[in-house]
């Protein structure tokens, strides 16, 4: 079932290739992110990460607010290289 | 959880991993690998996975070429994909000055045996036809250079050298090394929990990138070594459409499509150092270097970018690593600059038949922090960024 879940839909991360990564004992979230690749797709996580963000904390058996979000990237929305270059003005 | 070993390696990057692989597989399995953070938080976890053969010292287009060539049997060794794709480098000259430079590293490299090859403007637009060639006067070209994707590799060795006997400790820093009759005490901690303890270790490695310097004052000893912040970022995906990596030299700025498909990029800019690692990212890197991407690929204009990020290069007066043992049981594998990633498999495998006791490689006696004393160096020039 959980192989059928998915959890980050850019990088088709399902709850399954989450639940082995905490098996490994890779519990943070900025683990889970480079493990699986979860949250490197065009939304940059805004749509998975607070549903990792709760797997981790059950696998790391703390509460849901200790855990920390990944380092968000620049920019907040994909800005075109013209644009970057000065290009557009 | 060990108590005692025969080594300890501080730093998990990649540099750390492989040489608890190379160990293990050598039959030195007593080994613990302390990492501060979670693995791939250092530069190992930020780097855009070129490897590349064309280089300006005879010591790295020799070492490069055996790291290429072991990365090749790595997916069949370990069991990770770790994508390697040789689609080549392809250097691009805009002066007669770099023109000459390039020719004689080339020289260099063939007489090395790498298929490094010198193009013309329109042999190099043969290769990447989406190129604007207008100021470059020529390029070199090495098929057998490639890029992989960092982040296996790191699991790849982790799981191999565990699955062997070795431990590797995450989240667990290094705050103090005592020298002891039998080797060194150190005193660590846990970056969440600040929980303490300790470990025996006859032998340490300092294999801590760009806080390698801090890490060895820990034992009195200072290192040239500097923190330099390197930018990156990456796109949004495309087809498969560009083979090489491709880097101008007069900028530093250098692009690869990833096996995902997305445009990684990035290229020299100047910071403030103050001896700190700073991984803040710049909005500066991003007008600089989509002025200079739109130009050498204009149909790049449209392209939006989607993250950038930043990792430190652990740089050296002379661009070359420092190895060796500076101190009795304490060893020193550091200072890899913006090149560590693809220099980490021949590295660990040397350093694993010396500390095994097989042998000792010359680069060991060659790359001593000594040599920033005695001034014998030979700087590499071929670095970006
Ligand atoms: C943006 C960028 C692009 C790059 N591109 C390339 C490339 O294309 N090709 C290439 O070959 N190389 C590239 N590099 C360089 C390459 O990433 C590094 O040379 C290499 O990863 C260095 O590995 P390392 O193991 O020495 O250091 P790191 O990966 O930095 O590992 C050192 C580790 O030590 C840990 N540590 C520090 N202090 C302590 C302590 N007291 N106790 C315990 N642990 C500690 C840190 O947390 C860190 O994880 C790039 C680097 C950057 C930043």
């Amino acid at each position: 079932m959980s192989a059928k879940i998915i959890v980050c839909r850019c990088e088709d991360v399902t709850l399954s290739d989450i639940e082995r990564t905490h098996a490994l004992g890779y519990t943070h979230l900025e683990e889970v992110k480079r493990y699986t690749g979860l949250g490197t797709g065009p939304c940059q996580g805004r749509e998975c990460m607070v549903h990792a963000a709760i797997l981790c904390a059950h696998a790391s058996k703390i509460p849901v607010d200790k855990v920390r979000p990944f380092t968000a990237r620049p920019p907040l929305q994909p800005v075109s290289l013209a644009i970057l270059a000065g290009e557009d003005e | 959880m060990k108590s005692e070993c025969d080594i300890a390696i501080i730093g998990g990057g990649i540099m750390g991993l492989s040489m608890a692989y190379q160990l293990s597989r050598a039959g030195v399995t007593n080994v613990v690998v302390l990492e501060r953070g979670y693995m791939a938080e250092g530069a190992s976890g930020r780097n855009g996975g070129g490897v590349r053969m064309q280089w300006s010292s005879e010591s790295n287009v020799l070492l490069m070429r055996e790291s290429i060539d072991l990365m090749r049997h790595f997916a069949q060794e370990i069991g990770v994909n770790v994508w390697l794709r040789q689609g080549g480098y392809l250097f691009l000259a805009r002066s007669e000055a770099e023109r000459e430079k390039m020719e004689t590293n080339v020289a260099l490299q063939n007489r090395c045996d790498v298929p490094t090859r010198m193009l013309s403007p329109e042999e190099a637009r043969a290769i990447v036809p989406e190129l604007d060639l207008s100021g470059i006067v020529c390029a070199s070209y090495n098929p057998k250079d490639g890029t992989v994707f960092p982040w296996p590799f790191l699991w790849g060795y982790a799981h191999q050298a565990m699955a062997r006997g070795v431990e590797v400790r995450l989240h667990t820093g290094v705050d103090a090394i005592e020298p002891s009759a039998d080797g060194y005490l150190l005193a660590t901690s846990k970056r969440e929990t600040g929980e303490r303890d300790t470990l025996r270790a006859k032998r340490v490695v300092n294999a801590a990138g760009s806080w390698s310097p801090e890490v060895a004052r820990l034992v009195g000893l200072e290192l040239p070594n500097r923190p330099h912040r390197h930018e990156i970022l990456s796109t949004e995906p495309l087809k498969p459409f560009l083979a090489p990596m491709v880097s101008l030299l007069s900028s530093g700025l250098y692009f690869s499509q990833s096996m995902r498909g997305e445009i990684v990029t990035g290229i020299s800019l100047e910071d403030h150092d103050d001896g700190s690692v700073k991984l803040g990212s710049r909005l500066g890197f991003l007008t600089k270097i989509a002025r200079e991407l739109t130009q050498l690929v204009p149909r790049f204009a449209e392209l939006e970018v989607l993250r950038q990020w930043a990792g430190p290069y652990d740089v050296t007066p002379d661009g070359q690593p420092i190895l060796g043992e500076p101190l009795p049981g304490f060893f020193l594998c550091c200072g890899f600059v913006g090149h560590g990633f693809m220099m980490a498999p021949v590295i660990g495998k040397r350093y694993a038949e010396w500390l095994s006791g097989k042998k000792k490689d010359p680069i060991f006696d060659r790359f001593t922090l000594d040599r920033f004393k005695s001034g014998k160096l030979e700087p590499e020039e071929m670095i970006l960024g």
